[in-house]
């Protein structure tokens, strides 16, 4: 009787912590955004990244008393989920967001890995959502009601390839990636399409891949070395980044390795150490020696946080102005959910040359945007200087 | 053949941190008839204690303070310090994990090793947050290239230095009398005790030595792979849990030389098959020969069957 007693009293307390959660009552006039990021997780500083992003744009709209929309200041509040870089989690995040804390538009998830599934949840539940930092094709493809903030891997890969082609006039090329996560897979196919259309079939001499958590790259590597490759692609987040670099190093690779936009983060140079210097990476901007809102917004954030923004918090600040200006000129908020959602997504799909710290952005019918993308040099003191610019 | 001794190095490198985890898994087996699961998880930690270890004394003989002392020295003196103060943690986890349900259903037991290894994970992802640490370079790496076969002195080091913990406790177990100890209770764990062998004091021994070689494992681990999370061993654990089995439980050699076969079986497949297919094949490979060996290399068929 006891043991029933008490498990009947845990049951009935997580009832009554639960109900209270969610009987919370629901201001009509306050805009809520959704921020789905990996706070957590295999790469924990992008979710900061986002996350300080967002609190920083936040401070700017409070100082203005919120969003204008036809006449009235609306105040805004961010529901901030982590989804633990994993894909299950963000979709559950997702789900959370749109049904229980009734967001109008969702900021995130920022790994393919994550947006590519999350998508899927915010397309059915007819819920706006802006990934910032997701460049896999298939994260807004058939979703109109997903958009995003940063260029392609069907760009992105032939920009790679086109660029050691000029600039190292190499012709055999290998691939090392993780086959167990979206984002890699998807633009390691990308660049094996647009290398073997420059240098012929053939011409990626090693496609080796590993799975997401493995440290030990030496099988892979021996054999890249072995087919003779004279550049490696590799297009990991940081962590692995590192551990990569310095493994290929180790074990005799003197060619240059390249890497793309999931690179660009304060950390890679932190765990990699010099073995990173002067190695290449395409991404969506530069740090050093970006001039005016670009420069003011580094500024900003390096002042309140102590290190320069990363590619995704810049690309978070787009994405929330974005959202910002799609809000506005919807024109009211009738304060139906589902009504608001869908005229939110009908004014993003209408945004025009918008200016991005960034660069300009145009949406195209699949939620994309046109932008050209920066190809960055790791110096010899670590920092990430502009290379070259490339426009599609 | 370059390309042969190449990854022969390299299988070299990865089986010893299977073969000093895989031991642990296999000494708490033949003392305790239960695998602890928090195992990787203690590597996990002998690795953060390393780090801030080898952050403290790096900082305290740093060559401002002239005090400078070679990067080797304290290297040695974080791996011998790191697996002191782990084997603490494992005399804990025995203390307050296993010994309360010694009596309890194996099932209970077996799972408390889960539940640790999952406090351990957390309560390391709330000390320090989810971020990344780099472990701090002791000793600069040099390549040696040996006509294609390239190696570092860290390579050596960590072969050198796993050899020579598995030789010690190969003697510990052999030569002493506490080792004698130890076989005496996975002999058999009833009748010994009424001898005056303390169960007591022999399984927090067992954990202590097993959770000191998971320390050593995890330095070892983070001088050649140096980027450290909260969960990096979860998937070393299991696969070392696979070695431990496929050596013959409670085993400790066996485990040990399972450990390299297992290294050699995943960095071989790699060699000669499509590197996606890696763990696909490796792991297939592993449940044939256990088709044909069940007890593993060098479990004992009997034994087993006694204690179960």
């Amino acid at each position: 009787m006891k043991k029933i007693l008490f498990i009947i009293s845990i049951i009935s307390l997580s009832a009554i912590a639960l109900s209270i959660n969610s009987c919370k009552s629901r201001n009509k006039d306050i805009i809520r955004i959704g921020i789905n990021a990996p706070l957590t997780g295999d790469i924990p500083k992008v979710g900061e990244g986002t996350k300080f992003a967002a609190q920083m744009w936040l401070e700017d709209i409070k100082k203005s008393g919120g969003i204008e929309i036809g006449g009235k200041k609306y105040p805004v509040e961010l529901v901030i989920e982590d989804n633990e870089s994993k894909a299950e989690s963000a979709v559950k995040a997702n789900t959370k967001l749109i049904t229980q804390d009734e967001v109008l538009i969702i900021i995130g998830p920022q790994a393919s890995k994550q947006a590519v599934p999350a998508g899927g949840v915010a397309n059915n539940y007819k819920t706006p959502m802006i990934t910032a930092w997701s460049t896999n094709p298939d994260t807004t493809k058939g979703r109109p009601y997903v958009f995003r903030a940063c260029f392609l891997d069907p760009f992105q890969g032939p920009v790679v390839a086109n660029f050691i082609k000029e600039e190292f006039k190499f012709t055999r090329a290998a691939v090392l990636y993780d086959v167990a996560s979206d984002y890699p897979k998807g633009l390691a196919e990308f660049f094996k399409l647009a290398w073997e259309k420059n240098n012929g079939p053939g011409s990626v001499t090693a496609y080796e891949s590993f799975t997401t958590k493995d440290t030990d790259f030496s099988s892979q590597l021996t054999k890249i070395i072995k087919s003779k490759a004279q550049v490696l692609f590799t297009p990991q987040y940081y962590n692995e980044v590192a551990l990569i670099v310095q493994q290929s190093r180790e074990l005799g690779f003197k060619g240059p390795i390249v890497g793309s936009d999931s690179w660009g983060s304060a950390e890679t140079v932190k765990l990699c150490g010099k073995a990173c210097y002067g190695q290449f990476f395409s991404t969506h901007y530069a740090a050093a020696g970006a001039k005016g809102e670009t420069k003011e917004f580094i500024d900003r954030y390096n002042k309140k946080y102590g290190y320069i923004p990363d590619d995704v918090s810049a690309l978070t600040w787009d994405a929330l102005n974005i959202a910002k200006k799609a809000m506005e000129s919807t024109g009211k908020l009738s304060g139906d959910i589902k009504d608001d959602r869908t005229n939110v997504r009908n004014a993003l799909a209408k945004i025009k040359n918008f200016k991005g710290i960034t660069g300009e952005m145009t949406f195209n019918d699949s939620g994309d945007p046109q932008k050209c993308a920066v190809i960055v040099k790791i110096s010899n003191k670590g920092e990430f200087e502009f290379y070259k610019s490339v426009c599609p | 053949m370059t390309y042969f001794f190449q990854n022969f190095i390299n299988a070299l490198q990865w089986g010893s941190f299977y073969a000093l985890i895989a031991m642990g898994y296999s000494m708490v087996y033949g003392i305790l008839m239960l695998f602890n699961f928090a195992h990787g998880d203690v590597f996990m930690a002998g690795a953060y204690i390393g780090l801030g270890i080898a952050t403290f004394l790096m900082m305290l003989f740093s060559t401002a303070a002239g005090l400078a002392i070679p990067g080797w020295l304290i290297l040695i003196i974080t791996i011998l310090a790191s697996m002191m103060l782990t084997s603490l943690l494992g005399i804990l986890i025995e203390r307050i994990g296993y010994r309360p349900l010694r009596n309890a259903p194996r099932a209970s037991a077996a799972i408390t090793g889960l539940m640790i290894g999952i406090i351990l994970e957390m309560g390391n992802l709330i000390l320090f947050g989810a971020q990344r640490f780099s472990f701090p370079s002791v000793i600069n790496t040099v390549t040696y290239d040996l006509g294609g076969v390239f190696f570092t002195n860290k390579k050596i080091f960590i072969v050198g230095v796993a050899l020579m913990l598995m030789l010690s406790l190969h003697l510990f177990i052999k030569k002493t009398k506490w080792g004698m100890a130890m076989r005496a209770m996975s002999f058999d764990f009833m009748a010994v005790p009424l001898m005056g062998v303390s169960i007591n004091r022999v399984a927090p021994m067992t954990f202590a030595l097993g959770s000191a070689l998971a320390a050593a494992a995890g330095i070892l681990y983070s001088l050649a792979y140096p980027v450290l999370d909260p969960l990096m061993g979860v998937n070393l654990g299991w696969k070392a849990f696979v070695a431990a089995i496929l050596g013959g439980r409670g085993s400790i050699m066996g485990a040990a030389m399972a450990g390299f076969l297992l290294g050699f079986i995943e960095i071989f497949t790699a060699m000669v098959f499509p590197s996606t297919l890696r763990d696909l094949i490796a792991y297939s490979i592993i449940l044939v020969i256990l088709t044909f060996r069940p007890h593993g290399f060098f479990g004992q068929t009997h034994s087993a069957q006694l204690r179960l």
